[in-house]
């Protein structure tokens, strides 16, 4: 049903975007994006501000809907159902559903503040997922360990510096057990001292095997890290490859451009 | 010059210097002239005989006063929760993409936010003469609108749908305020619009919308006076009812009016604590209790601490 994903090594990416576009009124954001990320794997987008790289993000999971081209995650494509050679557009449920597998974590972080941390982390597995509240517990509690932050489950939000806020926000992603996890900008809005906690967090997440595409102005974390480096400009991928390679020895201008402004 | 640099030394104030306090000589010719007002009108409201304060006493804790305050508070309880109830449907409904959900929802809030209550309240009061006999639309069910309709019906409706205009634009006002972040977040956790809505938006606009919802319940209670045109006994109208036999207006409208006090006043300190409960747990400095305040009154105000002692 889905030949058209697979690719030709044979595998199914877990994401791969054929030439998708994106516009917000007359201004073309995204201008024919192809990439696919293989399961496993940790891509960081890099590029500067207004390149589309949080665009591009917000697409895989649907926040934003693409004008044109296709968007699959694992065998199916975003937004829509196909039905021989249509197209049809998905109802609000049937997105929640596909949602449920991928997990995003924003720059501002967006803890549900009347919620405690524990609460935060097991609103969406009862609610959504409709799974037992003492399986549910156990594991929230098991991921505040695995961030650090098991002696915050009763606080509040506001109580947790942005650093501990973005753990939780990471381990609020994690408790829906993704496939994918997307990072919107995570450490952008952090006190430069607590940006270290997170990208710890976030590297032990890729060592476990987890597929990540992270959108991040981090470059020691995008070389040491990411298996590959996709640098966006003016809502197209310029340069890809090995995350040594792209950012030790860029080939495009652009790219040279911006890694010596960045680094 | 070496007692300002000593943190020891300027612990208990200022080193060596001592602070003398602003005069402030008009805020005394003010507080004066506005004491010399008040009581003027005080002595005049008590030495006057036809205020009749003995009629007063006489009839505040008369039965029919009683009950009708009764009435009062029941009228409302019942048309504040019709109206929060059905704001929170047109101010979702406001807030819909389908354009004609939204339409009808903005046409509502404009007609009954567009005339008078007092105006709706007859209109209700009078409604069967538009339809003498109500059937829903549906076979085999008719009912005398007469009969349906009573006094108290029609205040109950009036009140209450007049009151969902009011209260749909203060619940929109309170989702609207809570950042989009939010629900993108439940968003991308799977949650769907309804859960969303009840689960993260709403129970955190519940601090916004709160406050104004107090001032609506108080003004409410004040609004219920106006159904004495429909000869609903609450407050007001037994009143109406006892000086319409005694001749005593005066005195029975002060019975009404210092009720209405008592009960707003009550009210309004159990919105503050409402208020600081609402807003545990999302804002860091929580408003002092009626209590708190009145300690702080008398710490500040005192004869005792007249502000010229020294600072510690």
């Amino acid at each position: 049903m889905t030949i058209e994903s697979i690719n030709a090594t044979g595998q199914v990416p877990l994401v791969r975007a054929q030439d998708v576009r994106k516009s917000f009124g007359p201004h073309q954001v995204l201008k024919g994006i192809d990439l696919e990320v293989s399961s496993g794997e940790v891509v960081c987008l890099i590029g500067a501000s207004g390149s589309g790289k949080s665009t591009f993000l917000r697409c895989v999971n649907h926040l934003e809907k693409i004008d044109g081209g296709l968007l699959w995650v694992e065998d199916r494509v975003v937004g829509y159902r196909i039905k021989g050679d249509k197209l049809h557009e998905q109802s609000h449920n049937e997105i929640c559903a596909d949602r449920t597998d991928i997990g995003m974590v924003f720059q501002h972080f967006n803890l549900f503040p009347h919620m405690t941390v524990l609460e935060n982390l097991m609103e969406a597995p009862l609610r959504v997922l409709k799974q037992r509240k003492d399986e549910v517990r156990r594991r929230a509690l098991g991921l505040l360990e695995q961030v650090g932050l098991e002696q915050k489950a009763h606080a509040y939000p506001r109580h947790l510096s942005g650093g501990q806020q973005q753990r939780v926000a990471i381990a609020r992603a994690l408790c829906m057990q993704p496939k994918l996890m997307l990072f919107d900008e995570p450490t952008s809005a952090l006190d430069p001292e607590l940006v270290g906690e997170v990208l710890r967090v976030m590297k032990d997440l890729a060592k476990s095997g987890m597929t990540m595409i992270v959108v991040t102005h981090e470059m020691g974390f995008a070389r040491d890290v990411a298996d590959r480096v996709v640098f966006m400009h003016d809502g197209r991928i310029i340069e890809e490859g090995a995350a040594e390679t792209v950012i030790n020895h860029p080939q495009h201008e652009r790219t040279r451009a911006f890694l010596s402004a960045v680094l | 010059m070496s007692g300002l640099m000593n943190p020891t030394a300027t612990a208990t104030g200022h080193g060596r210097f001592t602070v003398v306090p602003a005069r402030h000589p008009w805020r005394w010719v003010a507080g004066t002239a506005v004491a010399a007002v008040v009581i003027l009108l005080v002595i005049s409201a008590l030495t006057n005989p036809r205020f009749g304060w003995d009629k007063v006493s006489l009839y505040f804790r008369d039965v029919a006063i009683v009950n009708g305050i009764g009435i009062t508070l029941f009228l409302t309880v019942v048309c504040m929760a019709l109206g929060v109830g059905l704001g929170v449907v047109l101010a979702v409904m406001q807030l819909s993409a389908n354009p004609v959900v939204k339409a009808s929802a903005s046409a509502y809030v404009t007609i009954f936010r567009g005339t008078p209550v007092l105006v709706q309240l007859l209109f209700w009061f009078n409604l069967s003469a538009l339809y003498p006999e109500i059937t829903f639309g549906i076979p085999g069910v008719s009912l005398d609108a007469n009969q349906l309709i009573t006094p108290l019906a029609a205040a109950i409706l009036g009140l209450g749908l007049n009151e969902a205009a009011y209260m749909s634009e203060i619940v929109r006002a309170g989702i609207q305020s809570i950042e989009q972040g939010q629900s993108e977040a439940a968003g991308a956790l799977g949650m769907s619009r309804i859960q969303t809505l009840t689960r993260v938006v709403l129970p955190q606009a519940m601090r916004v919308i709160i406050p104004p919802t107090g001032n609506e319940f108080i003004g409410m209670l004040k609004t219920t006076s106006l159904v004495s045109v429909l000869a609903v006994p609450e407050l007001l109208y037994s009143a109406q009812i006892i000086y319409s036999k005694n001749l005593q207006v005066v005195p029975l409208l002060l019975v009404a009016s210092i009720w209405y006090i008592i009960i707003t006043t009550v009210f309004s300190i159990g919105q503050g604590y409402l208020e600081r409960r609402f807003s545990r747990g999302t804002s860091r400095t929580v408003p002092p209790t009626p209590v708190e305040r009145l300690r702080k009154f008398f710490r500040v105000h005192s004869p005792l601490a007249t502000g010229k002692g020294n600072a510690s």
